[in-house]
């Protein structure tokens, strides 16, 4: 074991060792219980989310159009395919990739293009040469227009965002209001065994690190389209 | 001789005649203002949000020690190394260790504050490893052989043209003024790095103790690509950036990016347990963990100014500071910028050679106001100050405020100083600002107000003859 770890724990110990420092200046005697109880009362503070299904999805609507991300609400599977294969034709798909998944599986039968398959590994010029990732995801957060990838439900890490166009199936009972609720949800599917990558996805790639311009695409995808039945 | 307090003078100086520079900063400020009033607005309650922000984080840095077994404990269990380093040399060897056993050659990074802090790269690139910074801004910076200029938007000081410029030189790329051309530029170039390097080094946000993760919030892609190719992660982070539960990130990922960069959430925010697990297609077969010290637990003993340490490093407080706004980031000549690295760079780097920050502020507040997690910035600044003054007493200011404290102290003394300065002041008058005034280092860019004709005490003893 390295020497650092007892000469840090040392001195951390030293340093709060009768030292109490003064609590923060907060008005909100909730704020101070909570902190060092559940992890539920920013719901409190953070933005609003209806209790509706419906609420949730128009809401999460309203805030992907102000991301960018294209959001088709679609009533079967069947309609899903109909948006893909316009998708694909309209932008010259040569190769896609994907994961097997109740819903990709779905969503990609009959497909005419060449599918790279990643959940039994691949290779990474094979995955780059692609035009789209279709994924599968955990959840979608109304409060945020998140969505919710893993390992599990996203083929892996490279999937969701190696190829320029990232495509996503979701249905509608994915919809949870908040990202606490996203956080309950990995929670209660994963027990402790989590899956080693989880990301909220919200919206295209983006950057504005030039004179603070907004331009999408900047490592990852450029575009982000979610297919949700509903 | 220069020390850092007379290259501090020397390059704010600088940067503040320049006013186009100034103005090209305000403007690269004004979206950001608008954007994040729009998310704050968003909240139910940005005061209440702010609060369970400053407790949570007082709970876990006044727990620092338990908190970081729990994390080490939780992470190690899924496969990761957790290596303690108490200093920037510890943490150089560790990673250099690291990429020498595994016979790397191409090494990528992702935005990371803390590399800059133990100068990284420059250890790396000594020692003959291409060391290749993603994201945008930061490849920028390098390309120029910078640091960066803020601690979230690295080369705003920037035009595009310098930019593209830059590119042409660097890259043999097309002149462009179109900054949607210059980012496909850097993604194309970028895209073989990611490919082809075998160690990745990214920084950290967040580190969760109850779940064993670390979570990484950015808007490129560059730090998920970062960390899903290479077959070695590498994941840099300070002791104090450990939260209780993985629940507190629903608080802290929406504040770190309203507060950060005006957004309501940035587009990745990225948990990560671990290196690749049993049955996953992809990801690092490693992922090391580098907690580093560096002298946060000195920050950590003062108890008046261990708050500090709650700092998200959002950089809030840099893009409210009218200080930071006119001198920009390079005048600091520190890692940490703005009023939140004026608090704490005393400490990781000595008193007696940066105290002169806890000056580079008007003492304002906004600092205070602006940040997400409550630190008290300006009182600390007030407090590094007095804590110069006491380690180092300035003779001169020591006589100046015994005299001072005399004449206040004694109403005979004070009437004579001020009858005296009304006779004295239009003398000062003709020598005003130049080299023959006494106090040009006051009046060379400021009015000395004049002294009223008739005091105060003069003008109740007329009007009310004396009486209460």
């Amino acid at each position: 074991m390295n020497p650092g770890r007892a000469i840090i724990l040392n001195r951390i110990r030293e340093a709060l060792r009768n030292n109490p420092a003064p609590r923060p200046h907060t008005s909100h005697s909730q704020a101070e219980a909570a902190a060092g109880h559940n992890g539920h009362a920013q719901r409190e503070w953070l933005p609003k989310v209806g209790a509706m299904l419906h609420e949730q999805i128009e809401l999460f609507e309203k805030i992907s159009e102000g991301l960018k991300t294209e959001c088709h609400r679609v009533p079967t599977m069947e309609a899903a395919r109909e948006v893909l294969a316009k998708l694909a034709s309209e932008s010259g798909w040569r190769k896609i990739a994907s994961h097997s998944h109740r819903d990709t599986d779905a969503l990609l039968e009959g497909i005419s293009l060449p599918v790279v398959r990643t959940e039994k590994g691949y290779a990474i010029d094979d995955l780059e040469s692609c035009d789209a990732g279709v994924t599968g995801c955990e959840v979608l957060v109304a409060q945020t227009g998140g969505i919710m990838v893993s390992v599990e439900s996203a083929g892996g890490r490279a999937l969701s965002v190696l190829p320029p166009h990232h495509v996503v199936i979701a249905r509608a009972s994915q919809m949870v209001p908040d990202l606490t609720a996203a956080f309950e949800h990995v929670k209660r599917r994963y027990g402790k065994n989590f899956p080693s990558f989880m990301s909220f996805i919200t919206g295209p790639s983006r950057t504005g690190d030039i004179e603070r311009i907004l331009v999408l695409g900047a490592h990852g995808p450029k575009r982000l389209t979610l297919l949700l039945v509903a | 001789m220069a020390t850092q307090a007379s290259d501090f003078q020397s390059l704010s100086r600088r940067y503040t005649a320049d006013k186009g520079f100034r103005a090209f900063i305000q403007k690269a400020l004004g979206g950001y203002y608008k954007k994040r009033d729009e998310n704050k607005a968003n909240f139910r309650d940005w005061q209440g949000a702010r609060d369970l922000a400053a407790e949570t984080k007082y709970e876990a840095v006044n727990h620092l020690d338990t908190y970081l077994l729990e994390f080490e404990k939780k992470i190690t269990a899924r496969g990761a190394k957790v290596f303690w380093a108490p200093n920037a040399q510890a943490a150089r060897d560790y990673i250099l260790e690291v990429a020498k056993e595994n016979g790397v050659r191409s090494i990528i990074k992702s935005k990371t504050m803390t590399s800059e802090e133990i100068h990284l790269n420059d250890a790396l690139e000594k020692e003959g490893y291409g060391v290749f910074e993603s994201d945008l801004g930061e490849y920028i910076v390098q390309l120029r052989k910078e640091a960066p200029f803020h601690l979230v938007f690295p080369a705003m000081h920037l035009t595009r043209g310098q930019i593209s410029d830059l590119f042409q030189k660097e890259l043999g790329s097309e002149a462009t003024d179109e900054p949607e051309k210059l980012t496909m530029i850097a993604r194309d170039v970028m895209r073989r790095k990611y490919c082809e390097a075998d160690m990745g080094i990214s920084g950290t946000n967040f580190a969760v103790a109850e779940t064993g993760m670390i979570s990484i919030t950015e808007n490129e892609g560059n730090a998920r690509l970062t960390t899903s190719l290479p077959k070695i992660h590498v994941a840099l982070l300070g002791i104090e950036k450990v939260l209780p539960r993985l629940e507190d990130l629903s608080l802290f990922l929406p504040m770190l990016a309203t507060a950060g960069a005006g957004q309501a959430m940035t587009c990745y925010n990225t948990m990560y347990a671990g290196p690749r697990q049993p049955g996953e297609p992809d990801g690092p077969e490693q992922m090391h963990v580098v907690l580093l010290d560096n002298r946060r637990t000195e920050l950590l003993a003062d108890a008046e100014q261990r708050d500090a340490l709650g700092c998200i490093r959002c950089g809030a407080c840099l893009n409210v500071c009218p200080i930071f706004k006119n001198i920009g980031g390079y005048s600091y000549g520190t890692t940490y910028g703005g009023p939140i690295g004026s608090v704490i760079t005393p400490h990781l780097r000595g008193l007696r050679d940066w105290k002169h920050l806890s000056a580079a502020s008007s003492l304002c507040g906004a600092c205070t106001e602006a940040c997400p997690v409550k630190i008290d910035l300006h009182h600390h600044l007030l407090q590094n100050r007095r804590n110069g003054a006491k380690a180092a007493p300035n003779p001169l200011e020591k006589i100046a405020f015994g005299g001072f404290s005399l004449m206040m102290g004694r109403p005979a003394i004070y009437r004579l100083a001020t009858t005296l300065g009304r006779v004295f002041q239009p003398l000062q008058g003709l020598v005003n600002g130049t080299i023959l005034d006494p106090l040009r280092a006051w009046t060379g860019s400021r009015q000395f107000p004049s002294l009223a004709q008739k005091s105060f005490h003069d003008q109740w003893k007329k009007e009310r003859g004396g009486k209460r």
